[in-house]
């Protein structure tokens, strides 16, 4: 497990094997990520740590902060959807690729917790990211 | 409902004014749409208009008279000139007025819109993580769209090619210089596969449309150019929109996919009917894949469309014929009306080195954005 402070409170379990918590509306059964806060209607879901790649980017340039709250020192980062079968398709981080030209829509990823930032007391801000499985 | 025209056209030439306020730039508009239409300020019985950044529309009024008359503030995104059309085309549909006015300005700082998360109802995180960057939507969306139905680069590049070599011939136009397509394709990567070429800029202009009754516009014998349709429409389920933290897996429609198929009712023809359209390009795959969403060729077939040169000017379905967003830029509040401003050029004949050839009679304008807004206008000769 990774040592760090999540960047928001509810949206993950920083557990040895992280997890993403959706919200099932309690009516229809419709699975969103995150869980909105209205008990009433949703209720918080663990969803599948695995997926396929839905589709993806790069964010080549640093987005304007605020609202970014990413390092100064901008790199690259690649991101997109990630497809958690029987759930819902969420958009996160990706993470664990060398080359951008390895993306594959149809690719399959798990979920990870990764470094994002650090905070003022030089803690890490961990966030959510899917990586390709790795070869057994 | 009575038939509406447009009888009066006007634009502030769209990029950078620094003189001007973007409020004082619709003013420009509206005296040139004034004088187009041989009316004054006076003789408008009401007003809408609307910016998404640029401030209070009415507020046009100390620019251009206090004579009372109502007007309608629209915000509504970038279906804000939209809209302000649909409001002015129903006052007078309705029987209510005879003339009156639709406009749109806007004003933007530099680079890329800067979007907070508690604006669209999501969390902070969402924004401080950097999912909030409209450029990523459009790319992701395009990277799909393109591995599913074999869509290239090169198709990319051949429509930010066009739009840049259309505008050319158009002054109100941003961007009036060609760029080739190696230059487009080798360009600074923004947001795979998308480079910097084949993105439009946030920017600056006006447009004002004064709309008048069938009697009105014989009258003063400008009964030319008719409002067929003109709709707006939010998104169903299942669509996939900017700033989006999950998505259904079960996937459904597009605002677009609701408006084009009203917009078309509305005017009882089809998409083959259409001479020629504008559609919402804010990046050229946006342009790619809203051919299809609107109808007028199948996903895919797009490929074919481009290599072949049949959305150029005088191609068989011209589109962007004034550079569109990639080369206009996108000022929100008047990028639509622009749309609608270069149709009612065009089907008058004075679309001077863009002139669409063949006497074109049917005209057809698509804005998209944020958060799943689409809006459709027909227009007929």
């Amino acid at each position: 497990m990774m040592d760090g402070i999540a960047i928001a409170e509810g949206i993950f379990r920083a557990t040895p094997q992280p997890t993403l918590i959706g919200g099932r509306d309690r009516a229809s059964g419709r699975v969103v990520f995150p869980c909105p806060a209205d008990p009433d209607r949703w209720e918080p879901v663990d969803l599948p740590r695995r997926g396929t790649l839905w589709s993806w980017t790069v964010q080549r340039f640093r987005p304007k902060s605020p609202p970014y709250a990413g390092p100064e020192a901008f790199e690259p980062f690649a991101l997109g959807y990630v497809e958690l079968p029987g759930a819902v398709i969420v958009e996160s981080r990706l993470a664990g690729i060398d080359d951008f030209g390895q993306l594959r829509i149809g690719m399959e990823m798990e979920l990870r917790l990764v470094p994002f930032a650090r905070n003022a007391q030089g803690e890490d801000i961990l966030i959510y990211a899917f990586a390709p499985m790795r070869e057994v | 409902m009575q038939d509406v025209f447009i009888i009066g056209i006007g634009i502030h030439p769209f990029g950078r004014t620094d003189a001007l306020s973007g409020l004082q730039q619709g003013a420009y508009a509206t005296r040139q749409a004034l004088a187009d239409a041989g009316l004054d300020w006076r003789d408008m019985q009401f007003g809408f208009g609307g910016s998404d950044a640029a401030g209070n529309a009415d507020s046009i009024v100390n620019e251009l008279g206090l004579t009372g008359l109502p007007f309608i503030n629209v915000k509504n995104g970038c279906a804000t000139g939209g809209s302000a059309l649909i409001g002015a085309w129903q006052a007078i549909a309705s029987g209510q007025y005879d003339v009156g006015v639709a406009i749109g300005f806007d004003k933007h700082p530099r680079g890329a819109f800067n979007a907070l998360p508690a604006e669209y109802g999501l969390p902070d995180w969402y924004g401080e993580a950097g999912f909030m960057v409209t450029t990523q939507f459009f790319a992701i969306k395009l990277q799909r769209y393109m591995a599913l139905h074999g869509i290239t680069p090169a198709t990319l590049g051949r429509v930010a090619e066009k739009s840049f070599r259309n505008a050319v011939h158009a002054d109100h136009a941003w961007r009036r210089s060609p760029v080739d397509l190696d230059t487009i394709l080798n360009s600074q990567m923004i947001s795979d596969p998308l480079t910097k070429y084949m993105f439009c800029s946030p920017a600056e202009g006006g447009v004002a449309l004064i709309l008048a009754s069938a009697k009105k516009a014989r009258e003063l014998g400008r009964d030319r150019v008719r409002i067929k349709s003109a709709v707006v429409r939010t998104r169903p389920p299942g669509s996939f929109e900017v700033f989006a933290p999950s998505i259904d897996i079960e996937r459904g429609g597009a605002p677009t996919l609701l408006a084009s198929k009203a917009a078309f009712e509305m005017a009882g023809i089809g998409p083959e009917d259409i001479d020629l359209a504008q559609l919402q390009d804010t990046e050229s795959g946006a342009e790619v894949m809203h051919m299809a969403e609107n109808g007028f060729c199948k996903d895919g077939e797009q490929e074919e469309w481009l290599a072949n040169g049949w959305t150029d000017i005088d191609g068989r379905l011209p589109v962007n014929t004034d550079g569109g967003c990639i080369a206009c830029g996108e000022p929100i509040g008047a990028s639509g009306l622009r749309q609608v401003y270069e149709n009612a050029l065009q089907l008058r004949g004075l679309g001077g080195g863009r002139q669409v050839p063949g006497d074109p009679r049917t005209a057809y304008s698509h804005v998209y954005g944020a958060p799943g807004i689409s809006g459709v206008t027909i227009l007929e000769r």
